[in-house]
């Protein structure tokens, strides 16, 4: 089928956004424009690959655009078609161009350094209780007392949550706290989003700084409470 | 009156003239003073300098970022050329092919000019050091005094080694060709340390190792064997071989394009061949070596861990990801234009596994680029809630990135011996089996791979970093050390059914092979940022702080500027280093490649994918 590669590319590009865009969507959140960007420029790398193997699979590909662009035997539709794509195409340009340069209302895409580097002074520290089951259920005693209305049943679903952007972690997310040392935690609950480094910036957590409400041995404790509920263990090097 | 009417001209003109030479010496005068501006800012207190600089010519340390680039990338080329022009000369005494010979003596020429060119930048720096950073480099000496004189030893006898190595040549032929590999040898070896010894002065400063008390050679001994010094020695070999295999490759894919003869095209055809071979080669276990380097710079200090992977430098690794990503997509896409240029007819019987591995490469490549923080808008970032997807953030994280790597690892392992079986038919009667059994090797190989790749969100961060990813790595080394020799094995014995033919390649090959070096040296500088990024505001991590000007982190839309200038100018040193060492050949009007011609178009199979009936026949 003469076009028939330039054709089934066109429909795997179409089909691969449309299923981004709108279907995934249906099962999960939607997805950044950025990352549909990257997904995009990816299927568009593998097709140029897999079209410009050989000369024949080149040619089937390219062909039909060099010949559209050329205007080669063109008469009535296709002749308009080809003028208004010429036409068309660089003011598309032109006005992506002024649309990603004109001044907008909107802030722009979040580049948030959300794990920051804990300060010198929280670094190598260990928990100094040992995980009985009497500290455990201290810590968790502590946790729903104090934890429990942003962070949830340890899932970061608590009743205050939604109030909240960004939301409160999910500890049970393999990929939040089991990817982290203790002393990181120990960090985070002591001088809360107030004592994020300069690199976490701009600031925007809204934990709070406890170390004036609680003691050093509550947040060891209630550190054992959140990796026990969440059923997750702490980085470790041992 | 009259008269003066015809001087006038002439002393205009002279006075022209005049003005004109005086405005030159001006300007070089000025140009030749402007270090003294900054030197002289600090000049009365020069006993207790720290720091000085030269804003007017950029700041030191942007002058330091392009000398000290410069002369690593440099360095990597002039270590990475003797193991590449070492194993072409093995593989053309082991064969009695001459053109790999001739291929090995073609880039020994180009070591004379590069050492000397890499040396001269290592004085710049060195004098840059002392002049910017004198309180830092008093410090570094003090520490690493002994090792100064080892490394001054280690470059007279590698002097030595060179000029034997390269002016020996012709005359170590025949019965002395052994002495000869035994010089490369040497030459390889005191490389080797060359290397390693600057390193420890560069890991120091990242993870240092400080004694209060002993010797002098003691207090040197401990800073050298710091934490992260050999990880950095090892990755360093393995990323300089990549690097010189890809640079051979794009110098040969030059070549190429501009190529007048049907011999010419042949010939660097064949030579980017063996470029791109060499380049993968050293490809394969990159990754490893820069797990193994993360893993220990984590396990020294979390601090500088989290600032890496999970940090502001963490943008830097979807970057790595995506330079990554086109470098094993442009090594594929030439082994597979080989495929079907150098093997005529093999097209419709190889395009559906192309398909398959592309289709593979680009699922894991959409895997290690996602990162775990996306980039949104407020409204993207509210509708997600937050900027981790529920789904797809996953992907983010190491146990996804480390199986995408190992499966894309196998995938161009799989590639080249696709591209080695080519247009042979095995004959063994034991054939079968070999082939079910490593398919079943290969296809178990990646299910157990995924396996623990998704097993590694449900352990501990421990058992994932010192098990399940160990073993990943492991099962893909067996998987290479299992399919290798069986294929050799098998091709022993096999038939010929379509004859290689070289110089048959489209353009976009030669232009594959110098993308994939480009991508090679902006990965270097990517990482060399990375890695000096890392120690933040100090200059020896913990031990002494950067209290200059200059004692913050760029952006990184400026540091990737300066990667790009970095990388343009190391290309534009590399093409003046080719220039000058093929300008002889040129002028004596010699045929570059009249030896070729006395050697058939096959190839030693396990390098090209030479035909075995042309083997015989030569």
């Amino acid at each position: 089928m003469k076009g028939g590669v330039l054709v089934r590319s066109i429909i795997l590009v179409v089909g691969i956004y449309i299923f981004l865009k709108f279907v995934l969507p249906l099962v999960t959140a939607p997805l950044p424009a950025s990352l549909i960007f990257l997904y995009l420029t990816l299927t568009l790398s593998g097709i140029l690959i897999f079209a410009t193997l050989s000369g024949e699979s080149t040619e089937a590909f390219w062909g039909p655009i060099f010949r559209f662009l050329r205007g080669d035997g063109q008469e009535g539709a296709m002749k308009l078609a080809r003028l208004a794509v010429l036409l068309l195409f660089p003011l598309l340009v032109g006005w992506q161009t002024y649309n990603s340069t004109a001044p907008s209302d909107q802030p722009p895409g979040e580049n948030r350094t959300i794990h920051p580097a804990p300060p010198g002074e929280f670094v190598g520290l260990s928990n100094p209780f040992q995980p009985t089951p009497e500290n455990i259920a201290y810590g968790k005693g502590r946790y729903f007392s104090l934890c429990f209305p942003c962070h949830g049943n340890f899932d970061g679903k608590g009743p205050a949550a939604k109030g909240f952007n960004p939301p409160p972690a999910n500890f049970s997310d393999p990929t939040t706290i089991a990817m982290l040392q203790e002393s990181y935690l120990f960090w985070r609950i002591k001088k809360g989003g107030v004592g994020l480094s300069i690199e976490g910036m701009p600031w925007k957590s809204a934990m709070p700084r406890w170390e004036h409400e609680l003691s050093d041995e509550d947040i060891w404790k209630i550190i054992m409470g959140e990796y026990d509920g969440a059923h997750q263990k702490p980085r470790t090097w041992e | 009156m009259g008269n003066h009417g015809d001087i006038r001209p002439t002393l205009i003109e002279q006075y022209r003239r005049r003005a004109a030479q005086v405005t030159g010496v001006a300007v070089a005068i000025g140009l030749l003073a402007l270090p003294a501006l900054g030197l002289a800012q600090d000049a009365p207190t020069s006993a207790a300098t720290a720091y000085r600089d030269i804003p007017q010519l950029g700041g030191s340390r942007n002058l330091i970022w392009v000398i000290a680039q410069l002369h690593l990338l440099l360095a990597g080329f002039v270590l990475g050329v003797p193991i590449f022009a070492w194993l072409c000369e093995i593989v053309g005494w082991k064969t009695g092919e001459k053109r790999y010979d001739k291929l090995a003596k073609e880039f020994t020429k180009l070591l004379t000019s590069s050492y000397a060119t890499t040396a001269l930048f290592g004085g710049i720096l060195l004098f840059m050091l002392i002049g910017f950073y004198p309180k830092l480099m008093a410090y570094l000496s003090d520490i690493f005094f002994p090792s100064f004189v080892v490394y001054c030893g280690l470059f007279l006898i590698e002097t030595a080694t060179l000029y034997l190595y390269w002016y020996g040549w012709d005359a170590m032929q025949g019965t002395k060709k052994p002495l000869h590999l035994f010089l490369g040898f040497l030459l390889n070896v005191f490389a080797f340390f060359i290397m390693i010894v600057p390193n420890s002065w560069a890991t120091f400063q990242a993870s240092p190792v400080v004694i209060a008390e002993g010797s002098d050679f003691a207090r040197a001994w401990a800073a050298t064997w710091n934490p992260t010094w050999w990880p950095v020695n090892i990755h360093r070999l393995i990323a300089n071989v990549v690097l010189g295999g890809y640079i051979c490759g794009a110098y040969a894919g030059i070549r190429y394009l501009s190529a007048q003869t049907a011999e010419e095209r042949d010939h660097y055809d064949w030579m980017g061949y063996v470029g791109n071979f060499i380049g993968v080669f050293g490809l394969l276990p990159l990754p490893f070596a820069g797990y193994w380097l993360m893993r220990e710079i984590y396990q020294y200090n979390q601090q500088m861990g989290i600032t890496l992977m999970g940090g502001f430098l963490s943008w830097l690794f979807i970057l790595q990801a995506m330079l990554i990503g086109v470098l094993f997509l442009g090594s594929n896409y030439y082994f597979w234009l080989g495929i079907t240029h150098r093997i005529p007819g093999s097209e419709i019987k190889y395009r559906k596994p192309i398909m398959t591995m592309l289709v593979i490469l680009l699922l894991c490549l959409g895997v290690w680029m996602t990162p775990h923080s996306l980039v949104a808008s407020l409204e993207e970032a509210r509708k997600m809630g937050g900027t981790h997807h529920p789904l797809l953030g996953v992907f983010g994280v190491m146990s996804a990135k480390m199986t995408v790597a190992n499966l894309m690892i196998l995938v161009t392992f799989m590639s080249f011996i696709m591209y080695w079986r080519a247009g042979k038919e095995e004959t063994a009667g034991w054939a079968k089996v070999a082939k079910a059994l490593m398919s079943a090797v290969l296809v178990i190989a990646g299910i157990v791979v995924i396996v623990l790749g998704v097993w590694g969100y449900f352990v501990p961060a421990i058992i994932r970093i010192n098990y399940f990813s160990v073993a990943q790595v492991l099962i893909v080394l067996f998987v290479m050390l299992t399919i290798t020799p069986l294929t050799a094995l098998l091709l022993r014995s096999a038939r010929t059914t379509t004859e290689m033919v070289w110089g048959r390649m489209p353009p976009r090959a030669g232009y594959a092979l110098v993308l994939n070096a480009v991508m090679v040296i902006l990965l270097m500088t990517l990482m060399g940022y990375a890695r000096s990024s890392s120690r933040v505001h100090w200059h020896i991590y913990g031990v002494m702080r950067d209290s200059s000007q200059y004692a913050f982190s760029p952006a990184l839309g400026y540091a990737a500027a300066f990667m790009s200038l970095n990388t343009f100018l190391f290309c534009m040193l590399v093409a003046f280093i080719f220039w000058v060492a093929t300008m002889g050949d040129k002028a004596k009007g010699k045929d570059p490649i009249e030896e070729k011609k006395q050697v058939p178009v096959g190839a030693y199979p396990a390098m090209a994918g030479g035909s075995q009936t042309l083997d015989k026949k030569h």
